[in-house]
């Protein structure tokens, strides 16, 4: 639906070009466009409506400045409208409380809270805080196991709790627990809950009132639909919520949702969620999520997932040797494509790419993981010199590696007919071509041809 | 079996909010009103927030002018009984019971995205093929997602019901286990959990076709059914998530789950226009009982009474 809107945003662009300023008449049909694909979106009726309003508002009687189209200068307006509703700048969290400090998760069921509380673990034990997680999950079969076997993945310490168990009783016991142990953050999991069961809303407002948490966190599925509206104004009717978390982000759902979210609570948009390693967990930018609803990508989430991931080190040494122009060898191809798996490889790459871009590159010949061990096989089956200088590598090398790696011969020469194209790559990005560079990049991954 | 009565009552109490919204609103609408152009554009309201989509939407309300044009109706009330009528013909397609008599064992394969309801949906039809005198097992195909075997496995406690399962490992070898494993005890269904996964994760969609190819190298002809989960909450995504899965997976059928909330489940309205692969059950409560299969006509008649 990402495409569909930049598609339709573009064909706006096309009819009211030529005119000087904008008016009733000639963003009339561009809005009702706007509100279709706002709709298809997942953005919940009653907030489209607000916004086409906003927008018409802003719109109304302004210049259209220089060489921009009617067309293009309605697009600015609809994006930065559109960030501004999902809050303007990204909210951090908020500790600053005699510790510990307690985090609240609340949400629908299957809104991902439980992965969220580990990847919440994670983000703060990064930030040196000493971190307790407890579930008050006491319904859902195993879900306390669920939550010890994240705790244990993240590297915190979990409090046990069992099904048997008052809600009130563990969050008691774990706060005297916290307090013992001299813990910064407690990270509290609760069961998910309709919005309409008055007894569930009953009991997280009273665990709410017992905890006093310094953070209140409702946990929302990006793919959610209209009901959004309807469930956020319960839970923040019940519950002084402080901020959202939107998961499941790396799915292809436009995440309308964040919209409505935003606009029925108040609260800002705090992380995003994506994907179920426990690394997945960004900083909201309402700025890039606007870019991304309107379908001109996410290229600054991308360079700061590359530089989170990527060891800066080794970066900066294949920065040196790209801007020699030569010395790029399979040693270091090898090294890269390792990079490239650890920012979640190329699906989750390809999905922050601008519509346009991701477009030109056929989903299915994008290969998993496996597919980049095999290369990494070959490259390891060669000896230091063919990787420093692969053009040695003949008839009866390619045997050897082939074998070594357990490969065809065929394989061998598609990596390093690879290998060649990227390092033409490399010698364009010197010239710092990043456009064209995207687009080669089609025939230089593995499995795309 | 639960009565016919007490099972329509209960679709209507899960469907009671979806009633609030498209039934109050729209009930009011209706009255004794005469049809004019602002009629529409609530009932398009009134359709849109129901998660029915854009498209589905303006195709229901064109076809609806037809009618009114066509029979010449003038009040509101006839005007809902004309709607009623155009929804049931719409979702009468997807309308199909799940008939497991014709393999021993029936193998089911359920898939979904993350947090749809997939082990909670298969404790559900486990106890309603019980209730039908046959003999279930459950394979923990989910390897992946910390204790998602423990989940099933307190499911099938629950239900009295055997699972196969092992910590970690290959789902595709859960699954073979439990195929023969059903087969060796004369059990009549086999229902396979998968791990939660988004569409985009191609290597996942890539891994889930495996499971299914291991089932079919297990016992040829199956999997019987492939089911995909799909939470009553979600927006338009599940239209792309029913195509994907279905271009993956090749679906039999589709369970629709949580409209025991606020949620109204209107996207089905879309999915019937744009894939329509029929829905055997919907979830319209927590309790193990309340997983119901869907009836065209009750949904359509819970939509707008």
């Amino acid at each position: 639906m990402l495409d569909n809107l930049t598609a339709r945003l573009a064909r706006i662009v096309k009819t009211i070009r030529g005119e000087a300023r904008l008016t009733e008449a000639n963003v009339q049909e561009a809005l009702r466009e706007v509100r279709i694909a706002l709709l298809e979106a997942d953005v919940a009726l009653p907030v489209v409506k607000h916004f086409i309003e906003q927008v018409r508002v802003a719109a109304l009687g302004q210049e259209v400045i220089g060489s921009l189209t009617p067309g293009q200068a309605l697009v600015g307006i609809v994006h930065r409208e559109l960030a501004r509703l999902m809050g303007e700048a990204n909210a951090q969290l908020d500790l600053a409380v005699a510790p510990p400090a307690v985090i609240l998760m609340a949400g629908l069921q299957g809104s991902g809270k439980t992965t969220t509380v580990g990847k919440l673990a994670v983000f703060l034990k990064a930030q040196k805080k000493k971190v307790l997680v407890v579930s008050c999950d006491v319904y859902r079969p195993a879900a306390i196991e669920q939550l010890k076997t994240v705790a244990a993945q993240a590297g915190v310490e979990f409090f046990s709790s069992t099904s048997d168990q008052n809600v009130s009783d563990i969050a008691r016991q774990t706060l005297a627990y916290a307090k013992t142990r001299y813990c910064d953050v407690v990270i509290v999991d609760t069961a998910g809950r309709l919005s309409i069961d008055e007894p569930m809303m009953q009991e997280i407002a009273a665990l709410h009132a017992q905890l006093q948490p310094a953070e209140t966190l409702f946990v929302v599925d990006a793919m959610q639909g209209q009901d959004a509206v309807n469930v956020a104004r319960v839970f923040s009717e019940r519950l002084p919520l402080t901020g959202v978390v939107l998961t499941k982000l790396d799915g292809d759902a436009r995440g309308g949702a964040a919209l409505s979210v935003r606009h029925v609570t108040g609260k800002p948009i705090k992380f995003a969620g994506t994907g179920e390693k426990l690394a997945g967990l960004e900083l909201f930018h309402p700025e890039r999520m606007a870019s991304r609803i309107l379908g001109m990508g996410d290229i600054l989430s991308l360079v700061e997932e590359a530089h989170k991931q990527v060891d800066v080190e080794q970066a900066q040494k294949l920065a040196d040797k790209v801007r020699k122009g030569k010395g790029f060898d399979l040693e270091d191809f090898k090294q890269q494509l390792q990079q490239m798996n650890k920012m979640g490889g190329m699906a989750s790459l390809m999905d922050k790419l601008p519509a346009q871009l991701a477009g030109q590159i056929n989903p299915a010949q994008l290969q998993d993981g496996r597919q980049l061990a095999r290369i990494e096989g070959i490259i390891n089956s060669m000896t230091k010199k063919e990787r420093a200088q692969p053009e040695i590598i003949k008839a009866t090398r390619k045997r050897r590696i082939a074998a070594g790696a357990g490969v065809q011969v065929q394989e061998v020469n598609r990596l390093l007919k690879q290998f060649e194209q990227m390092q033409q790559m490399m010698k364009m990005m010197k010239g710092g071509n990043l456009q064209r560079m995207m687009r080669n990049m089609k025939g230089m991954l593995p499995g795309m041809r | 079996m639960v009565a016919a009565s007490s099972w329509a009552a209960r679709l209507k109490a899960g469907l009671a909010r979806t009633r609030a919204v498209l039934g109050s609103d729209v009930g009011t609408l209706f009255g004794r009103r005469s049809i004019d152009a602002s009629l529409f554009a609530e009932l398009e309201a009134a359709l849109l927030s129901a998660d029915c989509g854009v498209e589905a939407t303006s195709a229901l309300l064109e076809d609806l002018r037809g009618r009114v044009k066509q029979q010449r109706i003038e009040d509101g009330v006839a005007l809902k009984a004309a709607l009623k009528q155009a929804l049931t013909e719409r979702l009468a397609p997807l309308e199909r019971g799940l008939d497991t008599s014709a393999h021993k064992p029936c193998v089911i394969v359920v898939a979904g995205v993350n947090g749809s309801g997939k082990t909670t949906s298969i404790g559900k039809l486990a106890k309603w093929l019980q209730g039908r005198n046959l003999k279930v097992m459950l394979a923990a195909g989910d390897t992946f997602r910390a204790a998602a075997r423990e989940q099933l496995a307190a499911w099938g406690e629950r239900n009295g019901v055997a699972v196969i399962g092992q910590q970690g490992g290959d789902p595709g070898a859960v699954v073979f286990d439990a195929v023969g494993a059903a087969t060796a005890r004369g059990l009549d269904v086999l229902i396979a959990d998968t791990a939660g996964r988004l569409p985009t994760q191609l290597h996942l969609m890539e891994e889930i076709r495996k499971v299914k190819r291991v089932i079919a190298k297990a016992m040829p002809g199956a999997p019987h059914e492939t089911l995909l989960v799909l939470d009553g909450g979600t927006g338009q995504n599940a239209i792309a998530q029913v195509k994907a899965f279905d271009a993956a997976l090749g679906l039999t059928g589709l369970i629709l789950t949580k409209l025991d909330g606020s949620a109204k489940g209107g996207v089905i309205l879309a999915i019937a226009a744009a894939r329509p692969i029929p829905l055997l059950f919907i979830g319209v409560g927590e309790g193990i009982d309340d997983l119901q299969p869907f009836v065209a006509r009750d949904f359509a008649e819970a939509l707008v009474d």
